[in-house]
Order: structure tokens, then sequence, then C-alpha cells
């Protein structure tokens, strides 16, 4: 049935994990979020709340000579113009998204330039659009190409990862190989947009601040706000108890963070502020566009001699971001001569920053669209050329994989699709106008951990509460802690109260990287079985009051063996093209998952189906459309910046395999919330090559690019 | 977003007298796009004239043929038995367009009066020389892949973005409107403008004229026939990248009568007469119907980004004719595929 996803079967999920999957979990908070009583940052009901609206640059260079304060002054419901000729001077905390108002230059197209506060939303957002900002221009350049003035190599990568990693000969190996691939391929700027905006409730109460903000981690927030306002940390407090996704643009504080309490002590009283969708577009971090070549070299069995992956990112001019584009392709297959190397030109363009799998996701659309390249120049089933490159080691690193399961994920996926029948050559299926294809990918990503703490207590009554400074952005992170605090502990999960989203709690990392469950959970579990071994030990028929013990995780993740520790998966596409129009529609899609334990069935189906449609997106949809003249993304709303509906996602069928990892952390979790989008534009775009025999290599592939009168 | 005044109108009369003397006043439909447009500065008014409760939201058939109020919403309109059966077009060009959520705000007389989607149109922050006249059109050297093709100026080249006028082009409704200089009747196909060096005016209404009905003539074989394709980037909630209404008899494998409208590709519905005349009475073959467009698409002034949108109008145009023809889309090699 078309117009469905396919529903989770639990049965089976329990049974292919050996039944280490626990019982599937319903959302703990699922019940208040559904029902609206759930409050995100903007809605906590505050007394007295005045309203913040930015001001944005609409220069892409240059400088504010001057913002005529005193006319908006006079408006309605005005208390407070405020811009870098007014503002107080603040530390810096290095980061420019926390730099507002401290300078006069315009680094780009979006920037806030000024922030007017007002009684109602209403008048804020209507002065702000009258506000008169003076400004002398320079000239800018937004557009990214292949041979910027501007390209160097960064000295490293974003999370501190090698700018370039290279072994053998690459360029020797790939001129002596048999069967070669050496292509460009092209992605867009892609954008970041979280359903709930980001936002900030801040009060000052005498001398100490408290927030409610939507973000991916508050300690981090509390952190900014403590350096730029020079306050010690006990008088900072975030509060973040649910969150409506980040996609990694939550990760540190966006502007609003800091203008929200600047302009609340300002005019002392409550702000809020939040984002408009269409200043996301510039505010909140973007991942770069970006430019690679490939070069794949093999003999004719199909055995790769050399990958070299080099690619073209963009930064703005106050700000390095250096996305690690290439960092997949060191991992996935096994070569002796091989390159990886990232350049980056400086731009008049919004900061870019994090987007789900920043590196692995742009880096897979590009080596696995070369692999497909390379399959078909070598006659060869793409599914077995990606087996017979498969490293039994981590190629170059030389550790061993903790785990590493990615042709298990290949083969389940083949099974399911059918693959054995495919008939390889492009543009040979046919069902009315329409042409059919099918293609496949291979997924990565790290798993990652950070020390984390936590607490937790057993309640006279039977009853415990665990606490950790994780945050939950909708992924079902609070539940999943729920789960292994439970079974830690040996307890009913409704004996269980979990305490998450307030930076006050025992301190954790963000929700990124993938690494939530592992590193909270880590702390969780080490924290429950210290207070289940506790109580054993010293009251077994229960406390007679509240017993509390810590745990950190710190020294545990120090003492890890040196290891590579990578979850793997397979995706497969199967799309229709319509021969009239050209019109791409995917009909099914196959995602096969090696994440090591998945702790609930229900909240991790849906992390991997959300990124295999985030996936199908950059393939068919996304495109931030940078205007040259102006120096923006000119199509900054989702009305015409196209993320996928429910139209375009017709069945999606999910699974992962069975994996056990005890190098990984003590539950054997990976981490689920970025894998799948990496890999899945190339299944998609893949299979449009199969289908129609043109292969496009610039996301999105448009309908033009594949019609047959575009031929 | 500035304050505004909201009325609620009782009656026609009230509502036209509500603009009479009142520059800065709207009337308000189902506020699908007014509303965002004042959110976006784009619209800036100082009354809204709520007319979505006056009694026009009735569809009626008669005689005459199909008279739909201004205010019958759109989901309501495509629900209708006389449209789905007599109409088929209709139907679907309105159940293209948007979500279930909008069509069941958006009235008939919005949808026909909503604004382009124009990037630079919705970006206050930019040039536009249909929301500031004069101030130039920055998306012939820009953004345009989603622009027109045909009739366009030098100083605009945005679509009207409907579905359902494209529809209606096509099926040679008419548009009813009263105001302060009293009734009109104005073809659909005359309704629209052409951007020309005044593409602030999307079509020839005057301020405080209000469009009360839309007429369809009785139905006939080539209403009976008709259809709606529309081509776009994502399969729901999208605007046309381009689109066709069309309605064909045959005779004898003699074109006896055909309608040709064609969607995002000009300021207005664009009525592909130039191909109509040039089939009428000729052969229904593939090769006719793709030399008659060719004649239609000869008046294209396309730009590097939306050149596609010529051949993408010609292939579809063809097809379905094709199919109306019952030659199959792809001129008899294949049967129905969509």
């Amino acid at each position: 049935m078309t117009g469905t996803v396919a529903a989770p079967s639990t049965e089976q999920t329990a049974e292919q994990t050996g039944g280490r999957t626990s019982a599937p979990a319903h959302r703990v908070e699922g019940r208040e979020k559904v029902t609206g009583r759930a409050h995100y940052a903007y809605e906590y009901p505050v007394d007295e709340v005045a309203y913040a609206w930015a001001v944005c640059a609409d220069v892409p260079h240059g400088r504010v000579r001057h913002v005529d304060v005193d006319a908006a002054m006079g408006l309605p419901g005005v208390l407070a113009v405020l811009w870098h000729g007014n503002a107080p001077r603040m530390a810096s905390t290095g980061d420019a998204m926390q730099d507002q108002l401290q300078s006069d230059r315009v680094h780009f197209r979006g920037e806030v330039v000024a922030v007017v506060v007002a009684t109602t939303a209403e008048q804020a957002r209507e002065v702000a659009g009258l506000v008169r900002v003076d400004y002398a221009t320079e000239p800018h350049r937004s557009v990214l190409t292949e041979d910027d003035p501007s390209l160097y190599r960064p000295e490293q990568l974003n999370a501190g990862i090698p700018t370039t990693s290279e072994m053998g000969d690459p360029d020797a190996a790939f001129e002596r190989s048999e069967v070669r691939v050496d292509e460009v391929y092209r992605t867009p700027g892609l954008h970041n947009n979280a359903m709930e905006p980001h936002a900030t409730t801040a009060v000052w109460t005498d001398d100490r601040v408290t927030l409610w903000d939507s973000n991916q981690g508050s300690t981090p927030v509390r952190d900014a706000v403590c350096q730029v306002f020079e306050l010690p940390r006990d008088r900072v407090r975030v509060v973040s108890t649910h969150v409506g996704g980040g996609f990694g643009s939550k990760g540190t504080p966006r502007p609003q963070v800091v203008l929200a309490v600047l302009a609340a002590r300002h005019v002392g009283r409550p702000v809020r502020m939040a984002l408009t969708r269409q200043q996301m577009f510039a505010l909140v971090g973007y991942r770069t566009p970006t430019i690679q070549r490939v070069r794949l070299g093999a003999d004719r069995t199909g055995r790769l001699q050399v990958i070299d992956h080099r690619a073209v990112v963009q930064t703005a001019t106050h700000q390095e971001f250096a996305e690690q584009v290439g960092v997949a392709t060191r991992v996935m297959y096994a070569a002796r001569h091989r390159r990886t190397d990232h350049h980056v030109a400086v731009l008049d363009v919004p900061i870019p920053s994090w987007m789900r799998a920043p590196g692995e996701c742009p880096g897979m659309y590009a080596l696995e669209s070369a692999m497909d390249e390379l399959a078909v120049r070598l006659g060869m089933d793409p599914v077995e050329l990606r087996i017979r490159n498969e490293p039994a080691t981590d190629p170059e690193r030389g550790t061993p994989f903790s785990s590493r399961n990615l042709v298990a994920c290949l083969r389940r996926g083949a099974d399911l699709v059918g693959w054995a029948d495919r008939d390889p050559r492009p543009r040979s299926r046919r069902e009315g106008e329409w042409w059919i294809g099918t293609g496949v990918a291979s997924s990565t990503y790290p798993a990652y951990a950070s020390p984390a703490s936590a607490s937790a207590t057993a309640h006279p009554d039977g009853g415990y509460t665990v606490r950790v400074n994780a945050t939950d952005i909708g992924t079902g992170a609070r539940t999943a802690l729920l789960v292994l605090a439970a079974e830690a502990l040996g307890a009913a999960r409704d004996r269980v109260r979990i305490l998450i989203g307030d930076s006050d709690l025992p301190e954790a990392g963000v929700a990124g990287g993938s690494m939530g469950t592992a590193s909270w959970g880590w702390a969780v579990t080490k924290v429950c079985a210290a207070l289940r071994a506790e109580l054993e030990d010293r009251f077994p028929d229960g406390p007679a009051e509240d017993l509390t013990v810590q745990a950190s995780t710190e020294e545990d993740l120090q003492d890890r063996a040196d290891v590579t520790r990578q979850a793997f998966g397979a995706q497969f596409a199967t799309v229709r093209v319509s021969d009239v129009t050209g019109e791409i529609r995917l009909d099914r899609m196959v995602g096969v998952f090696a994440a090591g334990r998945i702790v609930n069935p229900v909240t991790a189906r849906s992390q991997f189906l959300g990124g295999m449609t985030m996936g199908v997106g950059m393939a068919l949809l996304e495109e931030g459309v940078m205007d040259a003249a102006f120096g923006d993304y000119a199509n900054h709303d989702l009305a015409t910046y196209h993320v996928p509906v429910n139209a375009d996602i017709r069945d999606i069928h999910v699974e992962w395999i069975d994996e056990h990892d005890e190098q990984v952390n003590p539950m054997g979790t990976k981490g689920i919330g970025e894998i799948g989008i990496v890999g899945a534009a190339a299944a998609v775009a893949n299979a449009v090559h199969h289908a129609t025999g043109i292969r496009v290599r610039s996301l999105p592939v448009h309908l033009e690019d594949v019609a047959s009168w575009a031929r | 977003m500035r304050a505004f005044e909201y009325v609620r109108a009782a009656s026609v009369a009230e509502a036209v007298g509500a603009l009479r003397d009142d520059d800065e006043a709207q009337f308000l439909g189902g506020g699908t796009n007014l509303v965002d447009l004042l959110r976006l500065g784009v619209a800036r008014r100082g009354r809204l004239v709520d007319v979505s409760g006056l009694p026009l939201d009735t569809v009626q058939d008669g005689p005459d043929g199909l008279r739909i109020g201004a205010a019958v919403r759109n989901s309501d309109l495509a629900a209708h038995p006389a449209v789905r059966r007599d109409y088929p077009a209709l139907s679907q060009a309105l159940l293209a367009g948007a979500t279930g959520q909008l069509r069941n705000m958006a009235t008939t007389a919005g949808n026909l009066l909503q604004r382009t989607r124009c990037l630079y149109f919705q970006d206050v922050t930019k040039p536009c020389n249909k929301r500031v006249p004069g101030s130039g059109c920055p998306a012939r050297q820009g953004v345009h892949r989603d622009l027109a093709v045909l009739g366009t100026s030098e100083a605009c080249i945005a679509t009207h973005p409907s579905d359902m006028a494209v529809a209606l082009a096509a099926l040679d409704a008419t548009v009813l409107t009263t105001g302060p200089a009293g009734d009109r009747t104005l073809a659909l196909d005359d309704f629209h403008r052409l951007p020309g060096d005044e593409p602030d005016r999307d079509t020839v209404l005057q301020h405080g004229e209000l469009v009360t009905a839309v007429q369809l003539p009785p139905p006939s074989p080539l209403s009976s026939s008709s259809v709606y394709r529309k081509v776009r980037d994502r399969a729901s909630f999208a605007f046309a990248v381009g689109s066709v209404a069309a309605g064909l008899v045959v005779d004898g494998g003699t074109v006896v009568d055909v309608a040709l409208a064609f969607g995002a590709v000009a300021h207005r519905p664009w009525r592909a007469r130039v191909a109509e005349a040039a089939l009428r009475g000729g052969p229904a073959t593939a090769a006719a119907f793709g030399a008659a467009l060719d004649r239609e698409l000869a008046a294209a002034t396309p730009l590097p980004d939306n050149a596609f949108k010529v051949p993408l109008i010609r292939a579809v145009a063809v097809a379905e004719l094709s199919r109306l023809a019952g030659l199959g889309t792809d001129g008899g090699r294949t049967e129905d595929g969509a």
C-alpha cells in the first residue's frame, strides 16, 4: 500500500536482536506533548514578559554606520532598541554566534545588527521592520567555486579531525588502475529546520538569570552565558525540558540566547526571543555546500587500488567551520593508496555549522555515488563491489573495528528488496510512462561517547529518581534513559522517574554526534548499578530515607581500548522517473543498520526513518539557492525550501541486525541519530541513474536533469 | 506586522462600502495567502474586511451552467458532484493545490487573487517591481527557475501560482464582480493581466471591487473530457513547476474541439489559443499536437534556469492531448502509466 510507512514489527525486532532489545517503550512525555501541556522554551508562563525581535542586515558585507534608535523609540510598545552603538561590551566566548552587537561589521546578509524589545511580539516585529539602519556597503563574494581565490587548507576540521590523510601513492596508483572513476560531485547549502525554531525566555532575578531555552545541551548554553556576562555558574540556570528538534543547529547557543539575556537585563523584565523560520536560514548554521572530487581506481576484479577524495567547502569570514567531508572515506573500504583532503573558501556567507552527520552525510553521497559509477564501469554488482572491498581492519588507522557488520547489512537489505533479480542495465524497466530504478549505498557513523555524570536516588517508597543533564530533542532520549535506568536498577519502569534538561542537574554532554544514549546512558547505567549494589549491600529491605549515589564516566572513557568504533548500514532505494515530465518519485526505501544494541525499538525506528527521509530530501528536494547578487540563501522558508512531505515517502522499511559490541560502552549501543541520513541520498541518486541512464552529480536531482526531453 | 482593524462584512453592499473610501482596506477570504503576506510585511493594511462569511458560499447548477460562489471553499468545490462529473479538470486542479488544511480554508475568489510566490516579491529586503513599482526586478539575473517563460515583461517575470485558475481558464469561466462602479462580468482569461509595465496589478479589478462568483458555461463534451496535470518537484504541497489543463473532442480522427491552458509559465493562466486554433479541424495525432504546441511556445522568452519549462509544457500537453485522443501518453507506445 502506498501512502503509508510500514508499521514497526517489534516482535520481529526482539527476535532479530536475540532478546537484547528491551521491550518497546512509548515516550514518557508523549501525553504531555500531544495534549499541548509540554512547555517549550517560548511558552513558559512568565509574568510581565517583553518580546525581543532581531533586526537583520540586508547587506552582505560592510559596516553599520548608524541605527536610528530615537525614531524607533517613539513607536508603540517599544521598550528598547539595542545595537552595537549602545549595547554594552561583553566578553567573547570565541564563538561568533555569541558575539552579538559587539561590532559594527556586517559579515553576512541576515546577521543580527539590532534588537527591538517591545511589549508584544507583534509590536517588536513591526518596529524591527521599520528601524532605519545606515550601512556602509562593501563588495561581497558569496558563491562557492572550486577555484575560489580564498581557498586554504584548514589546520584541522570540525571536531578536531585531521584535514588530510594520505597512504601510498594515490596519484601514481590511479594512473596505473585498470578501471577508473574521476568525477566531481556537488551538494548545495542545506538548512537546519527543526520544527521548533530557536527560542529563549530569559528571566533575571536579582543577579541570577534563568533561561528556558531550546537547545541540544543546556550545559554549553549555561557556560556561554556565564562567559559572555561574566557570571559564576551558580547564577545561571538553563532549563530545556522539551526541545522540538535540532539536527545539530542547537548544539551550541545561537544568537537569541545572548540577545534575550542582554535584552532582559536591559529592560528589567523577562524577555522572550524566537527566530523566525526565515531568520533561521542565516542565523542557526547550515550544511556548507560542497564540491567533491572523487577518484577511484580498481583492478578488473573490482579490488580498489586507490581512493582519493578531496572536498571544497565554505566558511564565513569571521568564523571557521571546516566540515569533515572526507572523514567516512577513511574507514569505508580497503585500498592501499588513499588520500582525503579538504579546502575551505572564505566567503561573505552565514556561518555554516553542524547539520545531521556533518562530514559523513555529504561525503558519503560522493563516495557512494562514485562506487556506483565504478560498479557500472566494472560491470559488477554494486553490492558485490562493496563486499569485495571490505577491510579487515580500519584501513587508515590499522586498528581493529570493535564490530563491523556492513556486509551483513548489505546482504540483508539485498534479500529484502530482491536485489538478486535486478537487471543491472540502466533504463531497462518501465511501467507505463515511468522508468523504474533501484540503487544501493552504504552508511556509516562513528560510535562516539563523551563523559557524563549522573545521580540516582532510592526513595523509601520503593521509587527511584535518576538525574542527568541529558536533552531530549524529540529523539526519545528521556525514554531510552528510563529503559536503561530501570534495567540497571532491576526496577519496574513505572517506579523510575528520570530528570533531564536542566543545567542544575549532573553535568553531561550535548545531544550531538549520535552519542546521547551512549554517553548519558553509560552514566545512568553506572550510577543505577552502583545504587542497586549499595541497596543490596546495605538496605536489602529498602532505605529508611532517600539514598543517593553519584557517578561519572570520565575515567571509564579514558580506559577504553584503541579500536575503531563505527556503526554501519546499507540503504536501498526504488524510484520511478516520468518519461513525460522527469518527475522523480520514491517508491520504496529499505535501510538495514548495524548499530549495536537498540535500546528502544519504537523511538529507534523513528530515528532511522527520520534520517532516511532527510536523505531523500537531500537527494531530490532540499537546496539552499545562493543569490549571488544579494549574498543570501534566497529560498528561506519552508514553502520554497522543500523538505519531503508524506506523499514523498510512501514506504520506508527499517531493520537492524543483531550486533553485540562490548567495546563501545557497557550497554553496547552505537548511536542512531545520524546514520540514517548517511548514504541515503546516494542510494536515491544511484536509483535515478539506474532508472534513466542519466548520472546527475549535483544535488538535488531536478526533474529537468533527467527528463527525456532534456537529453 | 502592522496593527490593523478587522471587521466582518454582513452583506455584499457593506463589504463594498467598507472599501469605497478606505485605500488601506482589503477584503479577507480564507487568509491562506494574505495573512502570510501581512506577517512578512509584503502586504500592509489598515483594515481587513472579512468577506468569508458572506452568503456567497454555494454552488448552483443551472441552465447557464455552474455558478460558484466566491466564498466556496476549495475543498468543497473539488468535491462537488457536478464539478467532478462535468468539469473534472477543475476538481483535479483544486486537489492538486496546497494541502487539505489549506483547501479547507481557501476560497474561490481568494484562490484567484493569490499573489505570486516569486522569492523577490516575498522578501521585503529586496527590490521587486510588483511589490514596489520601479524598484527593479532581480529575478532575471537571479533566482528564476520557477518563473515565467510566456508573456513576460522587462519589469516582471512572476507567475500566477493558482492551479484552479488554470482549469477555469481552459473551461471558459467568467468572473462576476460588484463594486462602486457596478457589476461586471469578465472572462477569466481577461481577469488576470500580463505584467507589462504595471506588474503591481495582478488583475483588472479596481480597488473595492468584490468578486462574487465564478460562472462556468453549461457542461459540454469538451468540459467533461477535461483533465489537469500538475508537474511539481515534491509530490504534494508544492506549487507547480508547470501544469496543463486540457480538453479534447475528437471525431473520426479529427479534432472537433480543444481547450488548452498552461500554469506556472506566465503572469496569468496561459490559454493556448494559438495551439487550439492550429489543432481545430486537424488530425488528432501526436505529431499534430507537437506542431501546435511548438507554434504556441514559439512566443516563449525563457531565461537560463527556466528554459526547461518550454519542453516540459510541450511534453505534458502532448501527453495529455494524446491520452485524451486515446493515443496513450507517448504516441501510443504505452498504456496509461500514471
